[in-house]
């Protein structure tokens, strides 16, 4: 408790060298929060588009429905195919409605005339998705094939792109806010120079005297990682609106608290280890 | 109790503080350490709180060799050694109370003991109401009482006073003195290193003198000696001091 006390002190009576800390620290933990919040995200969107690897083969208007059966049957009967299901023009529809709900002026447009009828073919495996693509596509009775393969290649290249620099860049800033820390640390070891030197021989042993500076460099990490995480959480709540219509489907917000607070939590555990090694440094640089 | 066996130390400089010194101390002992600056009281003191090591010889405190003493009971070793520093080594910005509980609030005593342990000190100090002051409010006197109620706080069984009245007035200076000697009936063993020559004289105590490092003297108490006689010799001089001073102003 002493010690916590005499750490809050330090902290109190330097309120520059204090806020200087917190900034780095802040600044920081505001990359890795916003880092991490878009590499879990674009990684959640790959999974979603990996789990779904499917093809929709759009039929002609001229399809009869015993044509569009016996493709379905072929389909069903591949190796690679998981599952089948046919989309009807009423259903397409439907689903059209589901999505534009909010806007009539393209309910009134639409009708199920102008929507194809479409077969929604699931693969076990994302590569499965071209053999099963080209033999839609040879099929007479089918207009169009769209399928995922491209989108996820491209996430993909894109996150590990992200991946890279965000990993560059908090690498970066870690370091800096660690000599950061360590300096001002140290400099107020400096300042403390004949206080220290009495206590020692008054008894204090060398931990006494370290602890409270090892505190003072986890309180500097907390604190900072506390408000980089929450400028992140904010952003990413104002956000949230702008990137669901980007979205769309994609299952992807609201960010569940859980996820924020678990953010929080190894970013606390992060904060706790940069903290405890600037004030180490700081420690072994200045108090032999 | 505390033995120096052919100590000697020679600074990094080529100086050398103490050349084969020896001296033994028994528990309970009131001991000058005498000799003019630069003799090497300081030096004496200092390497019995292991602030240094002496570049040869040997030194005991109670059960320890101090230059075998490993770094981790150093702080065991000065529990037991309290020290009055020459510059007094107080905080200046923390308060009477607060200085003299540090060194409780280093171990896990409780605030509430801690706390009544120092009041008591302070009382046996005659500082009890200064302790919400800071050490800038103080008279030099009451800081070496501050200092010597410091050094008491774990109630140790050796007491080191360096130049406890340097630059104190004679009858200030006494007053520390009676109150070491008060410490020392106690039965802690006392070191006090001075140059005020009024004070060894008269006390009678052991008498230790250094001169360019090495020991030139160590005379033990005459017999008989003791505080009344100190005290009256004290009140003689003050008495004729005054006198001298009236006549001066007349």
């Amino acid at each position: 408790m002493k010690t916590f006390r005499t750490s809050w002190n330090h902290i109190r009576r330097s309120p520059y060298q204090a806020l200087a800390a917190i900034t780095i620290m802040t600044l920081t933990f505001l990359a890795i929060s916003i880092f991490s919040i878009m590499t879990i995200g674009s990684t959640k969107i790959i999974a979603y588009f990996e789990s779904k690897p499917q093809v929709t083969a759009f039929f002609k208007n001229e399809a009869n429905q015993e044509d569009i059966d016996t493709l379905s049957e072929q389909m069903e009967q591949s190796q690679e195919v998981a599952n089948v299901r046919f989309v009807s023009k009423q259903e397409a529809l439907k689903i059209y409605r589901e999505q534009n709900k909010n806007d009539p002026l393209l309910l009134d447009l639409v009708t199920s005339d102008i929507l194809p009828a479409s077969l929604e073919v699931s693969a076990n495996r994302i590569e499965d998705l071209s053999p099963i693509a080209d033999a839609l596509k040879k099929s007479p009775i089918v207009s169009e094939v769209i399928f995922q393969k491209d989108v996820v290649q491209t996430l993909t290249s894109w996150t590990s792109a992200l991946r890279k620099i965000g990993i560059g860049v908090i690498v970066l800033l870690s370091v800096v806010s660690v000599f950061i820390m360590a300096t001002i640390i140290g400099f107020k070891i400096s300042q403390k120079r004949e206080e220290i030197e009495i206590m020692k021989l008054l008894s204090a042993t060398n931990w006494y005297i370290r602890w409270p500076f090892l505190l003072e460099g986890i309180f500097y990490g907390l604190v900072g990682a506390f408000f980089g995480w929450l400028i992140a959480a904010v952003g990413l709540v104002y956000a949230t609106p702008y990137l669901q219509s980007f979205l769309g489907s994609i299952p992807l917000l609201p960010v569940p608290m859980f996820f924020l607070l678990g953010l929080l939590g190894a970013e606390f555990i992060v904060a706790i280890i940069l903290g405890t090694f600037s004030s180490f440094l700081a420690v072994l640089r200045y108090l032999k | 109790m505390i033995r120096l066996e052919n100590v000697t130390k020679t600074f990094g400089t080529g100086a050398s503080a103490l050349i084969d010194v020896t001296v033994a101390i028994e528990k309970g002992e009131f001991v000058f350490l005498v000799g003019p600056s630069g003799s090497g009281k300081t030096t004496f003191l200092r390497l019995l709180i292991r602030d240094m090591l002496p570049s040869k010889g040997t030194i005991i405190v109670g059960d320890w060799d101090l230059t075998k003493l490993p770094n981790s009971k150093i702080p065991h070793l000065r529990k037991r050694i309290g020290v009055v520093f020459q510059d007094l080594k107080l905080l200046t910005d923390r308060t009477i109370l607060e200085n003299i509980i540090l060194p409780l609030e280093m171990t896990n005593i409780d605030s509430k003991t801690a706390l009544k342990k120092v009041e008591d000190i302070l009382s046996q100090a005659g500082i009890l109401e200064h302790k919400d002051k800071f050490p800038v409010q103080l008279s030099g006197g009451e800081l070496q009482r501050v200092a010597i109620a410091r050094a008491l706080v774990f109630s140790p069984e050796i007491l080191l006073a360096d130049e406890p009245t340097g630059n104190l007035d004679a009858t200030t200076s006494w007053e520390i003195v009676k109150l070491l000697q008060d410490i020392n009936a106690l039965g802690t063993t006392v070191i006090m290193a001075t140059h005020n020559t009024d004070i060894v004289n008269n006390l009678l105590k052991r008498v230790v003198t250094l001169s360019k490092g090495s020991l030139l003297k160590d005379e033990k108490p005459r017999p008989k000696a003791d505080q009344p006689l100190a005290e009256k010799s004290h009140h003689e001089k003050k008495e004729s001091s005054e006198k001298a001073e009236q006549k001066t102003e007349k």
